[in-house]
């Protein structure tokens, strides 16, 4: 009897499936153009999909030619341990997919609107806040002169933070 | 805040200061700058004092549910009058400096 198959498509659709889901925060999201929208990672998912409808109809089709029986080489199904790997990491697969989806389209939208937030034309609200070596600065003393040479302004960025 | 610290020299000859705020603490901003090569100004506003001002409290949105910022950024001429906002519509999406940049030029 010949050893079983290994069903790589289902292992790499997996593997890859996991890849188009970090590859966003760690890789993709430095650079604008693949950030503002995730089409690189997408793309990725496709090719995971694909992998992992390959390897599912592999788990499931029957074996050919693997067994030859008295009748000669006969067709038998896979054994239900390869069915049940491929279910399993098909459905991993489906909640990465899913939980990608929803983070990047849903999650990341909910935010407040902001509709008090200063608006072109108005005064930005003076501040005073600590620097990194705790040293208060006003957003005063950031528009004001240093040796004569007034800046032309600020660009304040507010930033989610890294607790 | 990457792309600021690469667009700085930029920034400087156009005569605008980056100035990054959140509710970190100091010595969490200073970890941050020190790792990650940030060269500008990072303020604290641990209690989402300025934030909350700014309209731009994002409630409970932190690791733990602390109330954190939203992120946005305001262009802030010499005389404090706001020239342009970007108010994001998604966490992951932030201003190019190249836009930004644009409008400093137009700061008399």
């Amino acid at each position: 009897m010949k050893a079983r198959k290994f069903n790589w498509p289902i292992w790499s659709g997996f593997l890859l499936t996991l890849i188009a889901f970090l590859s966003y925060p760690f890789v993709f999201v430095w650079f604008p153009v693949t950030r503002d929208f995730p089409w690189a990672n997408l793309l990725l998912f496709a090719l995971a999909i694909a992998l992992w409808v390959v390897g599912v109809r592999r788990a499931f089709a029957l074996d050919r030619g693997h067994q030859a029986g008295p009748l000669g080489v006969v067709d038998r199904p896979r054994p239900r341990r390869s069915k049940i790997t491929a279910s399993i990491l098909a459905t991993l697969s489906i909640a990465v997919f899913g939980f990608f989806i929803f983070s990047t389209f849903i999650l990341a939208r909910r935010l407040p609107a902001s509709h008090s937030a200063p608006q072109i034309s108005q005064k930005a609200p003076d501040f005073t806040l600590s620097d990194t070596k705790g040293k208060p600065i006003s957003l005063s003393e950031l528009l004001a002169p240093v040796n004569g040479n007034a800046p032309k302004g600020v660009l304040l960025v507010f930033y989610r933070g890294y607790w | 805040m990457r792309s600021i610290q690469s667009s700085l020299a930029k920034f400087e000859e156009v005569g605008i200061r980056p100035i990054a705020i959140s509710v970190d603490t100091p010595e969490v901003s200073r970890d941050l700058c020190q790792k990650a090569g940030y060269t500008f100004t990072f303020l604290s506003d641990p209690k989402a004092d300025v934030i909350r001002r700014y309209d731009l409290l994002h409630a409970g949105a932190g690791i733990d549910g602390q109330d954190i910022a939203r992120p946005a950024e305001f262009l802030v001429d010499s005389s404090g009058t706001v020239r342009w906002v970007n108010l994001t519509e998604n966490y992951w999406v932030r201003a190019r400096p190249e836009q930004i940049l644009e409008v400093a030029k137009t700061l008399g």
